[in-house]
């Protein structure tokens, strides 16, 4: 296992009894197929969520759920007490509040990367230019990239673009951040800057959920870890127990696998 | 592997190397014939047949060339020159009936004295076109518009245009130049007033028309505005529905009212008049300018989850790519009357710019189509996640990545239908090819000949059309965004 050898500043990681998301009784259909099976969870704010599991157990379908990138057909979804319906407005609400981060990037390869940062900000939520452009350098510089403000995408190594999409989310000052899959194209070398990144959030009391199979990030910086497998949460536990002490069948595989050298 | 190999493998390296100059080989021209022009056997053969074709065809043509007569009254006249000059045998070129027919070719049958309008007209094109062509880069703008309104105002003085439009156009054309050296964004609203303005220099009549044209949109935004409020869908079916409603029932009364009241007219130029390549110019720089907006409306709509708008979309794409476009010409010219509340006399160059219009925007939407499926699934995703909605979504993130990708075939689609404005010889406009060459051969002076007219006509063609592909190409450059 990659462990993480920097001191984790524990002092703002709070997590209090206000409910972020609450999931009860989510059902997904691929068309005939059932990717999400009665799912219930609950994140209050301040949590930092790891989701772990093999490839096609629905893990970045669920986080996909939460913003609506994936329509639920049965069950509940609410998000800072929205309930996500197909009412657009109360869509498009959840999203501006919600960050995401995909495993591709998805940077507009078409803006510089201050105008990635500022498009949303000005045009969802009436931002002045001057203000939006500079709450997006402070976020730049967060994520140690300022000088590459004016550059294209295309100009920058997949580490870097990946920090620029992280910083993109925050300059709409989310309350959620969801991770898909963050580090998963990126070189090795690549990955600890993005890891940094976000360990970086989570001191600062971000609420997060992490899809990833970083499992050093989530013996670090998760305060629980979810297992799924075949579109159910398998097991959740804080990482302590579930890494140290796991108790369904399908986990000690599953980590025996990803831990096995 | 044995002990003693391993020690040959072993290997660590203290200095990294420097990167190095490619070695220098042989250069210049020769290593470049040899490497394209006679690489092999195969190549050498290829080459010469190729440089065979190419003096056979100048050996064939050069003495015609050679031969041209550029002054004469009569194609007898311009055959008298070349005898005497080159012998009984020689054969010429008559470049002669260029010259005579110019204007002709030109401005068709538009009234000579009012020839400085359409001069007038496109040079204030040039400055509408500024701010969404040649935004970019200031050399290209500056040169763009300095030139056009030096010949503009030249060719207005030549054409003897009256004091005061001589004036409003220095007016407008140095305004302009001045306005984009400080901020060429300033320009769009003549931009946006510009169509309007061109159709009543060209056509003439009651500036009152044009004006009551854009009083219809206006009073559609009205509706929309209050409509939208309940239900967005239906402001936008009640904002098309007041504006036709306006056009059709009010706005041709209420101009002339005004008409009456204050009167702002020019002489009127009636479509029978207009001709060569003012013809063909007008109907592509209104077809090329509404197909494009039509054109990515329909591709949008193609791609909706909305299956009426999908259907109805795919329903017209696919009707009108399916027709020839003489057909659609011919239901302009001929069918449209019956369908239309009689009375209502419907210009024929208007009819025509519509059927043209939504030929373009058929061939359109399906290459922008394109640009949209070439798009990845996770821009998509992306402007969804940051909470924009669908229009914004498309205006600032998926339509201009599709549009990018979609130059080449969009500009292609604008040649195609550029070049096509010659077919509406069939409903009996003047188009400069054959109508008009067929005009000039009808006099007694130019009886029988066919070569000049053709190759003078396709040559501006090709320099418009070639204009167009260049512009393309620095466009792709100017707009490219990554290895840079």
């Amino acid at each position: 296992m990659e462990t993480i050898e920097r001191k984790i500043d524990r002092s703002q990681m709070k997590v209090s009894d206000e409910v972020a998301i609450d999931i009860r009784g989510m059902n997904k259909w691929f068309g005939s197929f059932h990717v999400l099976r009665d799912i219930d969870l609950t994140v209050h704010r301040g949590e930092r969520i790891v989701i772990a599991g093999p490839s096609g157990s629905g893990k970045s379908t669920l986080i996909r759920c939460i913003n609506r990138l994936e329509e639920h057909q049965s069950g509940h979804i609410s998000v800072d007490g929205v309930e996500l319906t197909s009412d657009i407005k109360n869509i498009d609400k959840v999203r501006s509040d919600v960050g995401m981060v995909f495993q591709h990037f998805n940077l507009f390869p078409h803006l510089t990367v201050l105008e990635n940062c500022t498009l949303a900000p000005i045009w969802v939520r009436k931002v002045p230019k001057k203000q939006a452009e500079a709450t997006a350098m402070r976020f730049l510089e967060k994520v140690k990239i300022p000088e590459q403000a004016l550059k294209y995408p295309g100009q920058l190594s997949g580490g870097q673009q990946q920090r620029v999409a992280i910083a993109r989310s925050l300059c709409m000052q989310p309350k959620i951040m969801l991770f898909d899959e963050p580090t998963s194209a990126l070189d090795p070398e690549m990955i600890k800057e993005v890891l940094d990144t976000m360990i970086q959030l989570a001191e600062e009391g971000m609420t997060m959920i992490c899809v990833t199979h970083e499992m050093g990030f989530a013996q670090a910086v998760a305060n629980r870890v979810i297992f799924m497998d075949q579109g159910q949460i398998v097991e959740q536990n804080s990482p302590r127990e579930f890494f140290n002490n796991p108790r369904s069948e399908r986990t000690k595989l599953f980590l025996s696998q990803i831990l096995g050298h | 592997m044995s002990d003693t190999h391993a020690q040959t493998v072993s290997f660590v390296r203290d200095t990294m190397l420097p990167a190095a100059t490619p070695p220098v080989r042989e250069a210049g021209a020769i290593k470049w014939l040899r490497e394209n022009l006679f690489s092999g056997p195969v190549n050498t053969i290829l080459t010469l047949l190729g440089f065979a074709i190419v003096w056979f065809l100048i050996a064939t043509f050069w003495d015609w060339f050679a031969h041209s007569v550029w002054n004469a009254g009569s194609l007898a006249e311009c055959r008298q020159i070349i005898a005497a000059t080159w012998g009984e045998s020689a054969r010429g070129a008559c470049w002669a009936v260029i010259r005579d027919r110019w204007n002709q070719y030109v401005f068709g049958f538009y009234p000579m004295d009012l020839y400085w309008r359409p001069t007038m007209t496109f040079g204030l094109l040039m400055v509408a076109l500024a701010p969404v062509l040649f935004s970019a880069s200031r050399t290209i703008r500056r040169t763009v518009l300095a030139i056009t309104a030096v010949l503009t105002l030249w060719a207005m003085v030549v054409l003897g245009a009256p004091a005061g439009w001589l004036a409003f156009a220095a007016a407008v054309l140095i305004g302009g130049f001045l306005i984009s050296e400080r901020h060429v964004l300033w320009l769009l609203p003549f931009s946006i007033v510009y169509p309007l303005l061109g159709v009543w220099f060209l056509w003439g009549g009651s500036l009152w028309g044009p004006i009551f044209v854009l009083v219809g949109p206006l009073l559609g935004w009205i509706a929309w505005t209050l409509v939208s409020r309940i239900a967005p869908m239906l402001g936008v079916v009640a904002a098309i529905l007041v504006t036709v409603l306006f056009w059709l029932l009010y706005a041709g009364d209420a101009a002339a009212d005004a008409e009456r009241l204050l009167s702002l007219s020019i002489q009127t130029v009636r479509s029978d008049r207009f001709g060569g390549f003012l013809l063909s110019v007008t109907i592509g720089v209104a077809g090329i300018a509404l197909s494009l907006p039509l054109g990515i409306i329909l591709a949008l709509a193609r791609q909706s989850d909305m299956f009426l708008v999908k259907t109805l979309s795919v329903i017209f794409i696919e009707f009108i790519r399916g027709v020839p476009l003489i057909t659609l010409l011919f239901v302009a010219s001929l069918l449209l009357n019956y369908f239309l509340p009689p009375g209502t006399s419907f210009d024929i160059i208007l009819r025509v710019i519509i059927m043209v219009t939504i030929f373009a925007a058929a061939y359109m939407a399906e290459v922008i189509r394109g640009g949209l499926a070439a798009l990845p699934k996770g821009q998509y995703e992306a402007a969804d996640a940051l909470g924009l909605d669908y229009w914004k979504a498309q205006r600032l993130i998926i339509l201009p990545q599709a549009l990018k990708i979609s130059i080449p075939g969009i500009v292609s689609t604008f040649i195609g239908m550029f070049k096509d404005t010659t077919l509406v010889t069939f409903v009996g406009l003047y188009d400069p090819l054959k109508s008009m060459s067929d005009a000039v051969r009808a006099s007694t002076d130019w009886k029988g000949i066919y070569w000049e007219p053709y190759i003078f006509v396709g040559a501006i063609f090709f320099l418009i059309c070639f204009g167009m592909s260049r512009y393309s190409m620095y466009l792709e450059r100017r707009l490219q965004r990554d290895h840079r």
